[in-house]
């Protein structure tokens, strides 16, 4: 036992070396996200550039989904009850904090923020208010994860349709108290003379939180979207991530294998819960405000569809489905009244083609493997 | 000391009274084996054994340790693996991750090694059909992988649950072979059968469950040559 112990910590890497590890990932998603920001960005204009903000949104949010509804196989349907949490708290950090620390709420970033620089090198990269930003999307993940754990606890109890429901009545719940929040406090001297516990229920109400500094660029849905994606899949391949899955395929049998599945399942609830929160950061500060009543179980609805189209537990078909499920809309502009109708048939047809989703637990690499081995004739059966 | 001593074990679900007490006994590196009908409370003596289901009353020492109130996770760890009811295989993942996952808690990689070895030994088909979805292999493959995964847990007592169940009679010979084998490297077997012919004929001692409650014991040999048994469980007249 104790020679296994021993074995144990020198054989596990340290925390500490996690970062490392995964640091030319993390190079290269942010030298993408420079670059699509430096030099996409102006060359497709500002309609497009919009699209390519809601696909990365839409990533975060579904992938993240995926962790819950995919990996684990719990049915969660409030996901936009999170991500609506966190981008309340997103918005009410970058407007109180602007507002207290620059006596206006307006922009202050550097030119990755700014929607509207010609050129990203001409400036400062970054300004005290992206700083304030990012910050603020990192507490609305971390307050949405914190509910992810609450939501998460009742999980251990309940499964399939009950859970669901709980889930749903999260995200109404969200609703309702968000709505029936103070009016936002608009006045800067209001807002310096107010305790800044009043503060947090000054959200604006039914009317929404406004006037939220708009920090959103292709650069921080790419960073976020491509971390969320780095994350996600670093876990699925993890030994913690292959628990998750087991849970999913056999319950009982993954608790006779040792895993922990109560544990297993709020964990995935809290991750899955902290992103979304970063996503509705992400979403606030794009539109210039949020509004829970738009945040309903509709919007939750669409990313389960993106899950379940793209595969549950597959990361780059949640991916896939986010990036179709947001171009597509755009596309049928013209018969925009339709699109719930589009999408019901297109779930249909999928669950009487191919149940499973576009690629099914597995991902897109992995099914494409097999192929080109059978084509290129080197699989000999052993 | 015994590996495994069951005493006076009561199990509910719900109101219904699965277990009415049962006692019993597992000596160090024998095959054990309860049989009985469909019913009778074979899988339930498991499930409590491995922590699975709540224990209502009685005692259950494993190495002399209690095992009642302790969680699953902390009972492997102790070296109790189960190969549940149905093979419980994760069928959307490859037979390797299956594998992997029956080491979960373990940490010592050239350990985990070895023993992927000797499963393979033990079923040069797993080995074969490593990167395919667990869900794809045969009935009796199915079942050798739900075996090799609880061997991977390096248990030292290996609870089996109907491993017979729906395979074909060759199949199931070479099933019960392997559990010989696995039995005379070293590791303690429980095993729960329907089958009771292969199961007097494989274990070294043999508890009879009828609704709840051990009806007899005795040796394996014995017991396949008693009366009652042959008539109820053998169908000979």
């Amino acid at each position: 036992m104790l020679r296994m112990k021993a074995r144990s910590l020198e054989l596990s890497p340290p925390a500490w070396t996690i970062l490392p590890r995964n640091l030319l990932a993390l190079v290269v998603i942010l030298a993408i996200a420079i670059m699509m920001h430096a030099w996409v960005r102006p060359a497709v204009g500002n309609y497009y550039n919009r699209v390519m903000m809601d696909v990365g949104i839409n990533i975060v949010l579904a992938v993240s989904l995926t962790i819950v509804n995919g990996f684990t196989g719990q049915f969660s349907i409030g996901h936009a009850g999170f991500m609506t949490l966190g981008g309340y708290v997103a918005a009410a950090t970058t407007y109180y904090g602007s507002q207290l620390l620059w006596s206006k709420a307006a922009f202050f970033g550097g030119t990755l923020s700014s929607n509207t620089a010609e050129s990203v090198f001409s400036a400062g990269l970054l300004g005290g208010g992206d700083l304030l930003f990012v910050a603020g999307c990192v507490l609305g993940g971390c307050i949405a994860a914190g509910a992810g754990y609450v939501v998460g606890l009742p999980s251990l109890r309940l499964r399939g349709d009950y859970l669901a429901i709980v889930t749903l009545g999260f995200g109404e719940i969200i609703r309702v108290l968000l709505q029936a929040s103070g009016p936002q406090v608009t006045r800067t001297a209001d807002i310096a003379a107010k305790n800044p516990f009043e503060l947090t229920t000054a959200l604006g109400g039914a009317l929404g939180f406004t006037r939220v500094p708009i920090y959103t660029t292709q650069f921080w849905t790419i960073l976020f979207g491509g971390v969320t994606l780095l994350v996600a899949y670093r876990l699925k391949q993890s030994s913690m991530g292959r628990a998750l899955l087991s849970i999913r395929e056999d319950e009982v049998a993954a608790e006779a294998m040792g895993v922990k599945t109560t544990r297993m399942k709020v964990l995935a609830f809290v991750i899955a819960a902290f992103f979304a929160g970063m996503g509705g950061g992400l979403y606030a500060h794009q539109l210039g405000q949020i509004n829970a009543g738009e945040l309903g179980f509709m919007k939750s609805f669409d990313f389960v569809i993106m899950v379940v189209l793209g595969g549950m537990g597959s990361i780059s078909g949640a991916t896939l489905a986010a990036i179709v499920l947001t171009v597509l809309p755009e596309l049928l502009r013209g018969v925009a009244e339709y699109r719930m109708i589009v999408y019901a048939l297109l779930l249909i047809v999928m669950m009487l083609v191919r149940p499973q989703g576009l690629f099914g637990v597995r991902e897109a690499w992995e099914l494409i493997r097999p192929l080109t081995r059978r084509m290129f004739g080197s699989g000999a059966k052993a | 000391m015994a590996l495994l001593e069951i005493r006076d074990l009561q199990t509910h679900y719900g109101a219904i009274e699965a277990l009415h007490g049962i006692s019993l006994t597992v000596e160090r590196g024998q095959i054990v084996t309860l049989i009985g009908c469909n019913g009778a409370g074979k899988s339930t003596t498991l499930r409590a054994i491995s922590g699975l289901i709540p224990v209502t009353s009685g005692s259950i020492l494993f190495d002399g340790k209690p095992l009642v109130g302790v969680a699953p996770h902390e009972i492997v760890k102790l070296g109790v693996a189960h190969a549940p009811e149905g093979r419980g295989i994760f069928a959307n993942l490859t037979v390797d991750e299956n594998l992997d996952l029956g080491s979960y808690l373990r940490r010592d990689r050239d350990g985990i090694a070895r023993d992927r070895e000797r499963v393979f030994e033990l079923f040069p088909r797993i080995r074969e059909r490593l990167r395919q979805n667990a869900g794809t292999l045969s009935g009796g493959e199915q079942q050798m992988l739900a075996i090799g995964r609880a061997l991977m847990a390096r248990p030292r007592l290996l609870l089996l649950d109907e491993p017979s169940l729906g395979l074909a009679p060759q199949v199931v010979q070479t099933i019960f072979r392997i559990i010989r084998e696995i039995n005379a490297a070293g590791t303690t077997i429980l095993l729960v059968e329907q089958n009771a012919h292969m199961a007097l004929q494989t274990a070294h001692f043999a508890y009879v469950l009828e609704v709840g409650e051990i009806v007899m014991q005795d040796e394996a040999k014995k017991l396949a040559e008693s009366d009652e048994v042959r008539k109820a469980y053998l169908g000979v007249a």
